[in-house]
C-alpha cells in the first residue's frame, strides 16, 4: 500500500470577485521511502497541493477529494487527528527559512517544543535531542548555536535548522516546499545533498516541490509535472528528461540555459501561466502550446498512461512531440548564428503562433 | 542594555531642561498674568505681589531661580493663586488620585482591548469578529465626556448604585465610573490595533510552521503569535499610559475626583505659573520614562533589536 495517496484532490479559494481553482483533481501516490518531485511554474498549484495535504490552507481555501496516509483519511480531518500527524508522521519544510522560523524564539525553544509536544520529553531532554539533530544536519558547534535566534544564522544554516526541526520526530514523509529556492547555488547543492543523505539514513519518503528541474534531476526518482492546477505528466525522472512527451515539459527543459551550446538566447515559454480564477477553456496550456490543435481548446485531455509508469495529459500524439524534440538541436545552432533574433524566435516554430493566440487568459487581471 | 538605559537617562536631562525653558518662556509670553482679574488690583498691591514672586526679575534670572530651587531643594514654588499651598502639596494631593484611577483604567483598557482584538482576529470574519469590532467602534464613538454623564445618569440617578462624584481611597465604588469612562475609548483603540496586528502575524510564515509542527491552535497563538502581535500595541501604550495617569480634565470635572487633570487646566486658565510648570515637568518626565520602557520592552520581545 502506498504511504500517501491523493485521490481527486482539488483546492478552491474563495476570493471577493472570483473562485480560484488552484488544484484540480490531482491523483498521486507516494511510496514508502521514495522521492517524488513535483514541478511547475509559480502559480501552478504545487505549494497549495502540499498545504492541502497538511491541512494548512489559508482560511478561504477549501480542499475536496481524498488524502490517505498509511490508510487513514486525513483530508479535512479534525484538528486533533491532523496535529497528531503533523511533524510526527508528515513533516514539512518551507521555501523561505528566514520567515518560516519564528524570529522571536531561540532555536532551542522552537525545536524543543516539537518533542515536548509529540514525545512528552522534558525540556532539557528535548534540547539535548535538538542539539543531536543539529549535529546531524551538520551545523558546526550545534551545542553553542542552539541558544541563538534564527537571524543569527546564515540562510543555508537556517534551512538546516528548519530541516533538523522537521526531522525531530523521524517522520515517514517529508514535504519540502521549494527548500532551496531562497538559497544561492552552492548552498542549494549542499542542502539537496544533505536532504538525500538524511532521507536515506532515516528511510523516509520525500515529496520535493520545486520549479528547479536541476534539483529534480539530482534528487528524485519520479516526477509529476503540474500546470494550471493539474498534473499533466508523471513518470520516472530519466525518461521524462530525456524524451519529454508533454509540450509543457519540453518547453521547461528548453528554458534551461545551457552554457555549453554557445546559445545566446534565453528560451522562454511564450505567454503567461493561466489565471486560475478564469482558466482557459480546454487544456490550460493550449494558449501557449506550439502543438495546439482545435480539440485542445474544447476538451481538457485526461491523464492517460501511454507507457509503463508514464502518463500524460495531451492531445498531441507522442510521436509528434518526440519528432520535434529530435529536430530541435539544429534549430538551436541556426538561431545562435543570428544574434539579432528575437527571444521568441528561439522557441520551436509553432510556438510563435501559439503566443499570438495566448494573450487572453491572464492579461486582464493579476492573480 | 544597561548602558543603553543609562545613555537614554543622560539624554533625558537636557530634554527636560529644554522643555522647562520653552514652557517657561511661552508661559510668560502669553498675555495676562496670575494677578489679572476682572477688577484690576491697586497698582501698589500689584507691584508688591510681583516683587514677592520675583516677576520683576529678568526672565533668565527667573528661570535660573526656578531651576535652582528644583535641583537643590526639590521645591517647585508656591502656587500663585492659592498662596497658602505649594506646588509640591498640590501635586501630592492630586496625583495619587489620578494615578489610581488612571492605572486602573489602563489595566482595564489593556486587558479588555487586547482580549477583544485577539478574539476578533482568531475568528476573523465570523460573528465573533463582527461583535468585537462593533463593541470597539461603539466604545470609540462614545468619548469620555459623553460616557461620563451617561454613566452618572444610569448608575447614580436611575439605579442609585454608585456615588455620582467625589473620591475616596477606601471605597472602590468611587473608582468604578471614572475608570470606565476613561478606559473605553482607549480600549477600543487597543482592540483595533491588536486585531490588525494579530491578523498580520497569523498570516505569517512562521505561524504556518508552528501549525505544521502539530501544535494546537491555542498554543500557536499564545506561544508564537501573541508576542510579535503585541509590538505595535506596546508602542501605542507608552504615551497612552502617561496621558491616562496624568489625568483627564473631563473625568476630574464630571466626577469631582480632585486629580491633577483639573489642576492643570485651572492653572493654565488662571496663569498659575508655578502649578503649570510643575505639572508640565511631571508629564514630561513620565513621558520620557515610559518611552524608555517601551524601547526596553521592544528589545525584550524582538531579539533583532539590540541597543
Amino acid at each position: 500500500m502506498a504511504l500517501l495517496t491523493l485521490t481527486d484532490l482539488s483546492v478552491r479559494f474563495q476570493t471577493n470577485d472570483a473562485e480560484v481553482r488552484a488544484v484540480n483533481n490531482v491523483n498521486l501516490t507516494v511510496e514508502q521511502g521514495e522521492t517524488l518531485g513535483i514541478v511547475g511554474e509559480s502559480g501552478s498549484g504545487k505549494s497549495q497541493l502540499s498545504f492541502a495535504i497538511m491541512g494548512l490552507l489559508a482560511r478561504n481555501g477549501r480542499a475536496t477529494g481524498s488524502v490517505t496516509f498509511d490508510g487513514q483519511e486525513i483530508l479535512n480531518a479534525p484538528k486533533k487527528v491532523l496535529n497528531s500527524i503533523r511533524a510526527e508522521k508528515i513533516a514539512m519544510i518551507f521555501q523561505d527559512p528566514m520567515t518560516s522560523l519564528n524570529p522571536y524564539m531561540r532555536v532551542a525553544d522552537q525545536m524543543a517544543e516539537v518533542l515536548v509536544l509529540h514525545k512528552g520529553l522534558s525540556k532539557r531532554d528535548a534540547v539535548t535531542e535538538a542539539v543531536r539533530m543539529l549535529d546531524a544536519v551538520k551545523i558546526p558547534d550545534a551545542k553553542g548555536r542552539v541558544r541563538l535566534y534564527p537571524h543569527e544564522f546564515s540562510g543555508g544554516m537556517r534551512q538546516r535548522v528548519m530541516i533538523a526541526m522537521a526531522l525531530l520526530c523521524r517522520p515517514k514523509l517529508l514535504i519540502a516546499d521549494e527548500p532551496t529556492t531562497a538559497l544561492d547555488v552552492t548552498v542549494q547543492a549542499q542542502i539537496m545533498q544533505l536532504l538525500s543523505d538524511l532521507q536515506r539514513d532515516f528511510g523516509m519518503a520525500m515529496m520535493l516541490i520545486t520549479h528547479d528541474l536541476g534539483v529534480v534531476a539530482g534528487a528524485c526518482e519520479r516526477v509529476a509535472v503540474m500546470y494550471g492546477g493539474r498534473i499533466r505528466e508523471t513518470g520516472p525522472v530519466r525518461p521524462i528528461f530525456a524524451e519529454p512527451t508533454l509540450p509543457y515539459t519540453q518547453g521547461l527543459l528548453d528554458a534551461i540555459p545551457r552554457v555549453d551550446q554557445n546559445d545566446e538566447e534565453l528560451r522562454a515559454i511564450p505567454g503567461q501561466p493561466p489565471n486560475m480564477s478564469r482558466p482557459p477553456s480546454g487544456c490550460a496550456f493550449q494558449p501557449r502550446c506550439p502543438y495546439a490543435r482545435d480539440v485542445c481548446a474544447r476538451i481538457d485531455p485526461p491523464l492517460e498512461t501511454f507507457a509503463s509508469g508514464r502518463a500524460r495529459a495531451c492531445h498531441a500524439p507522442v510521436a509528434e512531440v518526440l519528432a520535434r524534440q529530435m529536430t530541435r538541436h539544429p534549430d538551436t545552432d541556426q538561431t545562435a548564428a543570428h544574434p539579432g533574433a528575437l527571444p521568441g524566435q528561439a522557441i520551436p516554430h509553432g510556438a510563435v503562433a501559439g503566443a499570438g493566440a495566448a494573450g487572453t487568459p491572464s492579461t486582464t487581471e493579476g492573480q | 542594555m544597561f548602558a543603553f538605559i543609562l545613555r537614554r537617562l543622560a539624554v533625558a536631562i537636557p530634554t527636560l531642561l529644554l522643555l522647562i525653558v520653552f514652557s517657561f518662556v511661552l508661559m510668560h509670553l502669553a498675555p495676562g498674568g496670575p494677578f489679572t482679574g476682572e477688577r484690576a488690583l491697586p497698582p501698589a498691591v500689584l507691584a508688591n505681589l510681583e516683587r514677592q514672586y520675583g516677576l520683576n526679575d529678568p526672565l533668565w534670572l527667573q528661570i535660573w531661580n526656578y531651576l535652582y530651587n528644583i535641583v537643590v531643594h526639590f521645591d517647585f514654588g508656591p502656587s500663585f493663586v492659592y498662596p497658602d499651598r505649594t506646588v509640591n502639596q498640590l501635586i501630592a494631593a492630586g496625583f495619587p488620585v489620578t494615578l489610581t484611577y488612571g492605572a486602573l483604567s489602563f489595566l482595564a483598557a489593556v486587558i479588555f482591548g487586547v482580549s477583544l482584538g485577539v478574539v476578533a482576529a482568531i475568528w476573523h470574519n465570523s460573528w465573533v469578529d463582527y461583535l468585537a469590532v462593533g463593541i470597539s467602534i461603539g466604545a470609540q464613538v462614545l468619548p469620555n465626556f459623553v460616557m461620563a454623564p451617561l454613566l452618572v445618569l444610569v448608575f447614580t440617578l436611575w439605579y442609585r448604585l454608585l456615588p455620582g462624584g467625589g473620591w475616596s481611597f477606601n471605597d472602590p465604588s468611587f473608582w468604578i465610573m471614572p475608570v470606565i469612562a476613561l478606559a473605553t475609548s482607549y480600549m477600543a483603540s487597543i482592540a483595533r490595533i491588536t486585531r490588525s496586528s494579530m491578523l498580520e502575524v497569523l498570516g505569517s510564515n512562521h505561524i504556518r510552521t508552528a501549525r505544521a509542527k502539530g501544535m494546537p491552535e491555542h498554543r500557536v497563538i499564545i506561544r508564537h503569535a501573541l508576542k510579535p502581535a503585541m509590538l505595535p500595541v506596546i508602542s501605542y501604550l507608552g504615551p497612552v499610559f502617561v496621558s491616562m495617569i496624568t489625568g483627564s480634565v473631563v473625568i476630574d470635572i464630571y466626577f469631582s475626583t480632585g486629580g491633577i487633570g483639573k489642576a492643570f487646566v485651572d492653572s493654565a486658565l488662571n496663569r498659575d505659573y508655578a502649578v503649570m510648570m510643575g505639572v508640565t515637568i511631571l508629564i514630561g518626565t513620565l513621558t520620557i520614562l515610559f518611552n524608555l520602557l517601551v524601547d526596553v520592552l521592544y528589545a525584550w520581545i524582538d531579539p533583532k533589536i539590540r541597543y
